[in-house]
């Protein structure tokens, strides 16, 4: 899973309290950043294929709130909101995100660290997913795991040919 | 960045693999099925801790073992990893099915920039 091949969003758990999301992508990096600044191109992709996505409010600068909502095919509205803590045009953005659905979501909220790398004409998109703690983590991905997610997946990478 | 609900059952497994010295007896283990001797020798820990680490083990079902002749050997079993390596390929999937889509939005602002001929570099 360390091989990124595009296409295709490669997931790894850096730390325990952390989520990373990678993908390349053929086209420049300012495209790509136009893609997820720009509150029309964010509706065509980001509910993917969930729901219609009713609201994109992007605030572009430090400090700016941003807010998503879509509406799921069973009619729920799923909403998420945010702010920007960091702007560096084309490269990176750090947004904090929480879920409306979550109790105390805003102090529970995630912190996301988009990057962007652009190398031979494609682009490398990272969100590093940085929960407030371990167990925001483990309710994110409601597991109750404790401890050793890490570990076991470092395990995942040696013993993968047991599940087939 | 919305994350998906999978519940496990199998917590106790993923804490037994969080303890150092289990760590090395499933890198050992990975390389293959060994006798307890051999463990003991590549950890240099005396037997009766080794016989402790693997127990915990066994009780998650990480390792299982077999009798082998006088000797006992043990293998390492994945399965019990198996939800959350479950989750991350969902959620994996997930994000695929999102930027699929976002593919299209930037073949699409690709061939505008070119057909305007106003690409900055």
């Amino acid at each position: 899973m360390a091989v990124t091949s595009s296409g295709t969003a490669v997931v790894t758990l850096p730390a325990d309290d952390q989520i990373l999301i990678k993908r390349q992508f053929a086209a420049p990096k300012h495209l790509v950043y136009k893609a997820l600044t720009t509150p029309e191109l964010v509706k065509r992709w980001w509910s993917s294929d969930y729901g219609d996505m009713t609201v994109a409010d992007i605030d572009l600068r430090v400090g700016g709130k941003w807010r998503y909502a879509m509406v799921t095919k069973d009619g729920d509205e799923v909403a998420f909101h945010g702010e920007y803590r960091e702007i560096v045009p084309n490269e990176r953005i750090v947004s904090t995100e929480a879920y409306e659905g979550a109790p105390d979501a805003d102090a529970n909220a995630a912190v996301n660290t988009v990057t962007l790398t652009e190398a031979d004409g494609a682009t490398i998109l990272t969100v590093l997913v940085q929960c407030p703690t371990k167990d925001v983590r483990d309710v994110i991905i409601d597991s109750g795991m404790e401890v050793g997610m890490q570990k076991a997946y470092d395990y995942l990478e040696k013993v993968a040919v047991s599940f087939i | 960045m919305h994350c998906m609900a999978r519940a496990a059952t199998t917590a106790d497994a993923f804490n037994a693999v969080a303890e150092p010295r289990r760590c090395q007896i499933l890198d050992a283990l990975a390389g293959g099925e060994r006798p307890v001797n051999d463990l003991v020798e590549r950890l240099g820990l005396a037997q009766p801790q080794v016989s402790k680490h693997l127990r915990v083990l066994r009780e998650v079902g990480l390792v299982e073992v077999r009798e082998e002749g006088r000797q006992r050997m043990y293998r390492l079993n994945g399965r019990p990893l198996k939800p959350i390596h479950d989750w991350v390929k969902d959620y994996e999937r997930s994000w695929s099915r999102r930027f699929d889509r976002l593919d299209v939005v930037l073949e699409e602002l690709k061939e505008k920039e070119d057909g305007e001929g106003g690409s900055d570099e």
